[in-house]
């Protein structure tokens, strides 16, 4: 649905230049929401802002549902942008029009008319469970609710796309989880494609499908999260599931267990140490909900003797394991 | 010398009052019109036409974006520079060219339109400015076109500065207007000319003072109002705002936290990685 295709875009000149985007290429399928994650200029606004051109990139094409959006301009591009939309941080309403004037505005632009108009905004409202305050003005609602219109304005003229830009970092957590269960409602409804950037691990916890890691401008991991979480050595998969740092242990490895669809009800450590005759020590555990299901990931001490065998048991039950290389503790030092 | 014991005195120190502040209206009115009509295009043109806003590129050409805005930008900063006295004189020939003659209070409006032009513009540029970028952002990302956003999201949100900003031009147009019985014009700076300076009539001049005085009083006033009334701060819906943000904090639905998480520079993720 989305095809970003080796896409650079550097701002500046000679030795101040600041790469935004290094080489970046995504693919985002029909129906899925896909979240792009990374810290705070890492590039991903700017990724964002080339799916609908507010940036235009130096180099590679964006595609979206087979229009070239990097070759548009003027009334063609305005034309393809009515099919995308977009929500903002920080909302992005004009304060002195109401609540409704916003929703209409999306539809002015597409060209719809009169009592069809308000008509449409208000069935708009409604969909975000907000057509009691049509009449309000943004300043009169709190910031979840500001972001309901903000949703409503994007998705008024009934685009196959929504971009999200951080549409929940401002919220609390409370809010943001409301947000964005509406926004994964929103999709399977309408049958949207969202992507979605931000800096919260939280957020592509609780509604994405697919995920991209990006750091300084280049995209280091992507692929369904369903995927990337019993992928050894996942940078997003250690993100989801945070079991600290690993430490050496004198004498003992340190070995990573996935379980996708927690298969955890079986007591595969204490099978281990049973079978093994070991001492198998848990440094570390977190049981998530990712993508829809249940995921967890164990980090255990495995003496150094019996590291191969269990890996195998562990491999034979069908379970992800693979062995993680605590860094020298110098090395550490130097870290942090 | 005017005797103020005279019986005539007062008969005709108010028709005289009521003649020059008629002509002060009329000519402030129609200058202040006609600059508003000119001005505010003009004041939106010359930000849009920066690089990065949204008429950057008229006609598809960004050479024509930056050098309508350079042509501009240097007109309204001569337009700034000259002082009244000199424009005023300056402009004789024009204005004999466009009405037939420069004497008297309806030409003397020409200068004061040409004064107050300049100033205007830079009073809709700073108002223009301060909309939020974010919200052209949101107009551009729906699609809407240039006509559109000035319509719907630049001039709702200028609008009380401009009111405000219109106040200040009348003041001013009012202060040169004093000026304009150089070329014959007529209004209360007149009046306090002819008769409070030449022929020292100090009641005359107290009474100018005060007119005008009330006169640009009654225009803030007005003008202050609408630019509230413009930007949504109707009282009943500044008391309902402060409503909910009470309520908000009582429940702990307060959506904005205290300290928002970092925004992401809305473009060019210039600053330099964390990691």
């Amino acid at each position: 649905m989305i095809t970003i295709d080796h896409v650079s875009r550097r701002f500046g000149d000679g030795p101040d230049a600041v790469v935004a985007l290094d080489d970046v290429s995504i693919e985002v399928k029909r129906g899925e929401i896909f979240g792009v994650v990374g810290q705070s200029g890492a590039g991903k606004s700017t990724l964002l802002r080339t799916v609908n051109a507010l940036e235009r990139p130096d180099s590679g094409t964006v595609t979206v549902d087979g229009t070239v959006i990097t070759g548009l301009e003027g009334a063609a591009l305005r034309q393809a942008r009515h099919k995308i939309g977009m929500v903002f941080q920080h909302f992005n309403l004009v304060g002195n029009r109401t609540v409704s004037q916003n929703v209409e505005f999306a539809l002015e632009a597409v060209g719809v008319k009169g009592d069809e108009r308000r008509r449409r905004a208000l069935e708009m409202l409604d969909l975000v469970g907000l057509g009691h305050r049509a009449n309000d003005r943004p300043a009169q609602l709190s910031g979840g609710q500001r972001q309901r219109v903000g949703i409503a304005r994007a998705l008024a003229s009934e685009p196959d796309v929504l971009l999200s830009d951080e549409a929940t970092s401002a919220l609390d957590p409370e809010t943001t989880r409301q947000i964005l269960d509406l926004i994964k409602r929103l999709s399977g409804e309408l049958g949207l494609t969202v992507l979605l950037i931000t800096h919260e691990m939280d957020v592509v916890k609780r509604i994405c499908d697919s995920a991209a890691l990006m750091e300084r401008g280049r995209v280091v991991e992507q692929g369904r999260l369903a995927e990337l979480i019993t992928t050894p050595g996942s940078r997003v998969a250690a993100e989801l599931f945070p079991v600290g740092e690993p430490h050496r242990i004198p004498g003992h490895s340190i070995v990573d267990i996935t379980y996708a669809d927690l298969s955890a009800d079986r007591p595969v450590i204490a099978q281990l140490a049973r079978d093994f005759e070991i001492d198998l020590s848990i440094l570390g555990a977190a049981i998530e909900n990712v993508a829809g299901v249940q995921a967890g990931r164990t980090r255990l001490a495995v003496p150094d003797a019996s590291t191969t065998q269990v890996l195998t048991a562990l491999r034979a039950q069908g379970i992800t394991a693979w062995e993680v290389q605590a860094p020298d503790v110098q090395a550490q030092e130097v870290t942090a | 010398m005017i005797d103020p014991a005279a019986p005539e005195f007062w008969p005709q120190l108010f028709a005289v009052l009521l003649e020059g502040t008629w002509e002060t209206l009329y000519m402030t009115a129609i200058a202040m019109a006609i600059t508003f009509i000119v001005g505010l295009p003009l004041g939106i043109v010359l930000v849009g036409t920066e690089p990065g806003r949204f008429l950057q590129a008229p006609l598809g050409q960004r050479w024509l974006g930056r050098a309508i805005n350079a042509v501009l930008g240097f007109v309204v900063n001569l337009g700034r520079s000259v002082p009244f006295i000199v424009l005023m004189i300056a402009l004789i020939p024009f204005t004999r060219w466009l009405l037939g003659s420069f004497i008297g209070t309806g030409p003397a409006i020409v200068p004061l339109t040409l004064v107050a032009i300049p100033f205007f513009v830079r009073v809709v540029e700073i108002a223009v400015r301060e909309v939020d970028a974010g919200l052209f952002e949101a107009a551009e990302s729906l699609g809407a076109s240039r006509w559109l956003i000035v319509r719907r999201v630049l001039l709702p949100q200028a609008w009380p500065a401009i009111a405000l900003g219109t106040a200040t031009t009348v003041t001013s147009i009012i202060n040169f207007s004093a000026m304009v019985g150089v070329v014959g014009g007529g209004g209360l700076g007149n009046v306090a000319l002819t008769y409070g300076m030449q022929r020292y009539s100090a009641l005359h001049i107290v009474f100018v003072v005060i007119i005008l005085f009330v006169i640009v009083q009654v225009v803030q006033w007005l003008l202050t109002r609408l630019a509230r009334r413009l930007s949504g701060a109707t009282p009943a819906a500044s008391r309902a705002a402060r409503r909910t943000e009470r309520a908000a904090l009582d429940l702990d639905d307060a959506s904005i936290v205290t300290a928002p998480a970092p925004r992401e520079p809305a473009r060019g993720d210039t600053d330099s990685p964390t990691r």
